[in-house]
């Protein structure tokens, strides 16, 4: 099992705010998951959770077979197995697309050619590869979110977490965006947490696991 | 890109931010270069006036400030009878009062010590400095602002003098001072027989070792110490150096605060990026390298312009004519070693709240925050 969440609790403000509550997820290897749900429901929590950005009240989250317990867990996690892509982009706008794709490989303190070699890869697999020395400032909004997935993918990550990554997108940019990151990840044989309100792009995924109210729908499993 | 390519990247895109952390900096060290090299300055001012052709300085034991202490005129003509010293030169230091002029340095000397003939004569001759004409010699400065020449009298504390010459000195104390012929000086201020310290040039081979010997045995009121040992263990000077250093060290720590300021400001300004950064892989210590790099960074760029307007502001000042002499504009490497360690220290104590803070942003509520 790729990712186990079993029976998550997480609130906030001292409790009174209660975001998951009992949540359980699944996903195999090479799964493509989408989270459905309203606004409000978790979704984005319980990627947070999986990721370990977020510390669970209870439970158990498992990835890729270590436990989410303390920080160097969640620091080796982000580094090397798991890649995170925002509804927003996130990049720096005063570095150039390459400066903020290479900030993964510094975190990891990958080598430099190698980390060239991958970002150079994946600036052709995404068509941004002619950007990579303008700064994010000066990209449309379909290429800075084609940037954040370079980023997210840098390290070369099993497990990809998107949280609407195409919320902030128009009409064209959407498929397009979202048909990149289905080819990569299928190509790739990685694991796919899609969060999305989305019914369009959530069924173009492996499975749908519906959230409500905190809770996931049929045990997500 | 490596961190400290990131650290770099992060200043340039802050500009200004960057200018005012490192513009408090700046302050700091020339604020404390100047300080020290203007106090230093007067330091070696007075030294040189001790050490003028000699190598050992006798003086009383225990006093606090050398105008206070008094040592017999004749210990000078017995240590000249001692085979191991080649000159020995009474010197007595006072303040003097003249018209206009509160304080006036005052310098009691033999007609021929080697001082009068280190300095540029402009006016008179040494001839006329004598006991018997009771003539004074005048630095340029003191000639220029007591508005005298020679050939002319002077009023100095209760009495008039004729002027025997003006001389050009290097020394800014010796050139805004009066030389008296040292009989005269002592009369002047009832201090016959006595004078403030005797200057001691050894004789060729020999060491201050046998001075102080000497000394211990034969007059043990006093005391015999190298010219260095002298400036290290005089009382005036380690006050007058500890008062720039501290003063110095106070405007550094003011320009600590705009670094601490720059900082803060620089991490709550992007709290995004750094809750990014985390998503991205760094940990609690790269974040908080990154901003103690940056830190260190402004105080690294602050420092050398600090340097730069202390040396330039030195120069300055010492192109002042009433300060002339007065100034050394050299900065020894104590100085500049003493300041780097307090730009280090500055940049560290001033990141280490913005640095703590941004290591321990949570990522998923910093990525909330608006």
């Amino acid at each position: 099992m790729e990712i186990l969440v079993e029976d998550v609790w997480k609130s906030y403000d001292s409790g009174r705010i209660e975001v998951l509550k009992g949540v359980t997820l699944r996903v195999e290897k090479g799964g493509i998951v989408a989270l459905c749900g309203t606004s409000g429901c978790g979704k984005s929590t319980l990627l947070n959770v999986i990721s370990g950005l977020e510390e669970v009240d209870r439970g158990l989250v498992r990835v890729a077979g270590r436990d989410v317990v303390d920080e160097p867990t969640r620091i080796e996690l982000l580094r090397h197995r798991i890649g995170y892509v925002f509804q927003m982009h996130h990049l720096m706008p005063d570095l150039t697309l390459a400066e903020n794709c290479m900030v993964p490989v510094i975190a990891a303190g990958g080598k430099r050619a190698e980390g060239l070699a991958r970002l150079n890869e994946l600036a052709e697999a995404t068509g941004v590869a002619r950007r990579l020395g303008q700064r994010v400032r000066e990209l449309s909004g379909g290429e800075r979110q084609r940037g954040a997935l370079v980023r997210a993918l840098m390290n070369d990550p099993e497990i990809l977490l998107c949280d609407e990554p195409t919320g902030a997108l128009d009409e064209s940019n959407r498929g397009k965006v979202f048909d990149l990151l289905l080819e990569l990840v299928r190509s790739r044989g990685r694991t796919l947490v899609l969060a999305t309100h989305d019914p369009e792009l959530a069924g173009r995924c492996d499975r749908i696991v519906r959230m409500r109210d905190g809770k996931t729908e049929g045990k997500g499993i | 890109m490596s961190l400290w390519r990131m650290v770099f990247t992060n200043l340039r895109r802050h500009r200004v931010r960057t200018a005012i952390g490192a513009a408090g900096i700046a302050l700091g060290v020339a604020t404390m270069l100047s300080v020290v090299g203007l106090l230093g300055g007067a330091v070696k001012m007075f030294e040189r006036i001790l050490q003028s052709d000699s190598e050992v300085v006798v003086f009383e034991k225990n006093v606090s400030d050398l105008f206070f202490s008094n040592v017999p005129v004749e210990v000078a003509g017995e240590l000249e009878k001692q085979p191991f010293v080649k000159d020995a030169r009474p010197v007595l230091f006072t303040i003097i009062t003249a018209p206009g002029r509160p304080v006036v340095t005052c310098f009691g000397i033999s007609p021929d010590d080697p001082r009068l003939k280190k300095g540029e004569w402009l006016q008179g001759s040494a001839a006329d400095f004598t006991e018997q004409k009771n003539g004074v010699v005048l630095g340029e400065r003191a000639a220029d602002f007591l508005n005298a020449k020679a050939g002319g009298t002077i009023e100095l504390g209760q009495g008039t003098y004729p002027v025997a010459g003006v001389l050009r000195m290097e020394n800014g104390f010796e050139n805004g001072g009066v030389f008296m012929p040292l009989g005269t000086c002592q009369r002047e201020f009832h201090k016959e027989g006595l004078c403030s310290v005797v200057t001691v040039a050894l004789a060729d081979g020999h060491g201050s070792a046998e001075v102080k010997e000497w000394m211990g045995k034969n007059h043990k009121r006093l005391t015999a110490l190298e010219n260095e040992e002298f400036s290290r263990s005089y009382s005036q000077f380690k006050i007058m150096k500890t008062t720039a250093w501290v003063v110095g060290g106070c405007a550094f720590l003011l320009g600590g605060l705009s670094v601490t300021n720059t900082m803060i400001l620089s991490v709550f300004g992007r709290i995004k990026e750094l809750a990014i950064a985390r998503v991205c892989g760094f940990s609690r210590g790269q974040v908080a390298r990154m901003i103690f790099g940056e830190s260190l960074l402004v105080s690294a760029i602050g420092t050398a312009l600090g340097w730069a307007l202390s040396v330039g502001g030195l120069h300055a000042l010492r192109a002042v004519p009433q300060l002339q002499g007065y100034i050394d504009p050299r900065i020894g490497w104590m100085e500049v070693a003493g300041a780097l360690s307090l730009a280090v220290f500055t940049a560290l104590a001033g990141a280490l709240y913005p640095a703590w803070y941004a290591a321990n942003l949570k990522p998923a509520e910093a990525l909330r925050f608006e």
